[in-house]
């Protein structure tokens, strides 16, 4: 398999995964429990979701450790269990992909708020980080997503973690913005022009966006981070924002409008094109598709 | 009063050591405690509600403030004989079972008790049952539940029903809000009001009190 960065540097269009956590409720997982505990528990669900996704024609599979900080996985009682949670994960993830798929280490928010808002120190959390991605990263990854952060200061403690365990190790970054009247915003303040700066400067190889928002406005999102940012963009969308039903919820953009608005992401300069909560390996067979009939129509 | 004014101005800029002298100073010159609350640190907490509102600042501001406030609260508390700290009623908050996300529902928290509301926060992944006993315990009008998850969406219902099954809607009464709840989802489960955000919560909470 050729290094996902080269990969980016000759124009190719790579696509990432969908939601997790829904395929993880539908397996059993109860609201309530830790979703990283499925990584202890029932590990062939990990490879059977990861095989899904690379079936749907995903290049990019994400493990199942968005919430494997410590800091997290102490309201559950499992902060000792960081190591095993994290590098299963990745083992499960490697043997239902082999290197079919690049094995994307997940890592999200801790869930604390840095000093002086809130009450963790950068020391205590950089050191957390450190402890989630020597996992991540000593298990083999083949690149690291720090994703759907909103504070610019924690998203940048977590790329620097990663590329002080491993400087080469590839680190995707993302953060959820809200469309504000001035521009785009995290609900934490910065701006789409201070987060690219602040991840690149952290060392971040590809930048973008993830959660918070249907495709039409990641549209949006990603034309502005490509004015601003160098680097190879990766989005990924929500299926839209969940509406009521029922008997539950549904999120309202199937996989034929993601692959409608697909064409419009590589246009806007989009390299890698994933989902992010609602979306399916239906919307990732759609996504897949659509950048498959546009390479084609290239040629 | 200036000083008022002074202490309104501090907690917007977020400096709590200097909300913390400064309602000292309030103190010491015998102003009424009921006033330094209201027309200093309610005051300055209404301001910066409503710049968070129309997107003029970000959370971090808002959680500085809010520390500002309590600084200035922890000098009050103690002047305010037990029943006697004024406040314009009891509010019970919480996130839902099984959803950890509790940045939102801090945010009403503050808001609500930045306008003069007596706020019990139970935290999160607070079962049904405990925040009606909660409400009932503590004679609240309101509770208040928040989930960022879909999956604890349910959870809200189930709060709702309890009400409901022992006669006690309408005297106590619910508003829901978090990012995946719409105010459709809010009438389906039968809740009293939906707050699109935290500034929005103090409103329903208005509407829904009289006051």
């Amino acid at each position: 398999m050729r290094p996902i960065l080269d990969r980016l540097r000759s124009g190719d269009i790579l696509v990432g995964d969908g939601a997790m956590g829904t395929l993880l409720f539908q397996r059993g997982l109860q609201p309530g429990e830790c979703p990283e505990s499925v990584n202890l528990t029932s590990r062939h669900v990990l490879e059977e979701i990861a095989a899904l996704y690379l079936d749907a024609g995903a290049d990019i599979v994400q493990t199942n450790t968005f919430g494997g900080s410590p800091l997290k996985l102490a309201h559950y009682g499992l902060a000792e269990q960081v190591e095993q949670i994290n590098s299963v994960a990745v083992a499960r993830v490697r043997a239902a992909v082999g290197h079919r798929a690049y094995v994307s280490g997940s890592c999200g928010p801790s869930g604390e708020m840095l000093e002086p808002y809130g009450s963790v120190s950068e020391v205590t959390l950089a050191k957390a980080f450190d402890t989630q991605l020597s996992a991540l990263i000593g298990a083999g990854v083949d690149l690291v997503c720090v994703e759907t952060m909103t504070d610019l200061r924690e998203a940048m403690l977590a790329v620097r973690a990663s590329k002080s365990i491993l400087p080469t190790i590839p680190v995707m970054a993302t953060m959820t913005f809200d469309k504000i009247p001035k521009g785009y915003y995290t609900i934490m303040g910065a701006s789409i022009g201070r987060a690219v700066e602040g991840l690149a400067a952290a060392g971040a190889d590809i930048i973008g966006s993830n959660c918070g928002n249907g495709i039409d406005i990641m549209i949006e999102i990603a034309r502005e981070i490509r004015q601003v940012s160098a680097r190879p963009v990766v989005i990924q969308a929500n299926a839209g924002l969940p509406r009521p039903t029922r008997d539950g919820i549904e999120y309202p953009e199937s996989p034929a409008y993601f692959a409608e608005k697909t064409a419009e992401l590589i246009e806007a300069g989009v390299s890698i094109i994933g989902g992010c909560c609602g979306t399916t390996p239906a919307h990732i067979r759609a996504i897949r598709e659509a950048v498959d009939s546009r390479v084609r129509a290239a040629h | 009063m200036e000083i008022l004014e002074e202490i309104s101005r501090q907690l917007q800029l977020g400096d709590d050591e200097r909300v913390h002298e400064l309602t000292r100073q309030a103190i010491d010159q015998g102003i009424d405690p009921a006033t330094i609350l209201n027309d200093g640190l309610v005051c300055g907490m209404n301001v910066v509600g409503e710049a968070f509102r129309t997107h003029e600042i970000f959370l971090p501001d808002v959680l500085m403030a809010a520390k500002a406030m309590y600084a200035g609260m922890d000098q009050l508390k103690p002047l305010f004989v037990k029943g006697e700290i004024p406040t314009r009623g009891t509010i019970i908050i919480g996130t839902v079972q099984g959803d950890l996300h509790d940045l939102g529902k801090n945010l009403v928290g503050i808001m609500l008790k930045g306008v003069g509301y007596d706020v019990i926060d139970l935290g999160k992944d607070v079962a049904p049952e405990a925040f009606v006993e909660a409400a009932v315990r503590e004679n609240a009008s309101i509770i208040g539940m928040s989930a960022l998850l879909t999956t604890t969406m349910p959870a809200m219902k189930k709060v709702v029903d309890l009400l409901r099954g022992q006669n006690l809607q309408g005297r106590i009464r619910t508003i829901v809000g978090g990012a995946p709840i719409t105010k459709a989802f809010a009438e389906q489960i039968g809740a009293d009001a939906y707050a699109f955000d935290a500034a929005k919560s103090v409103e329903r909470v208005k509407a829904l009190l009289g006051a």
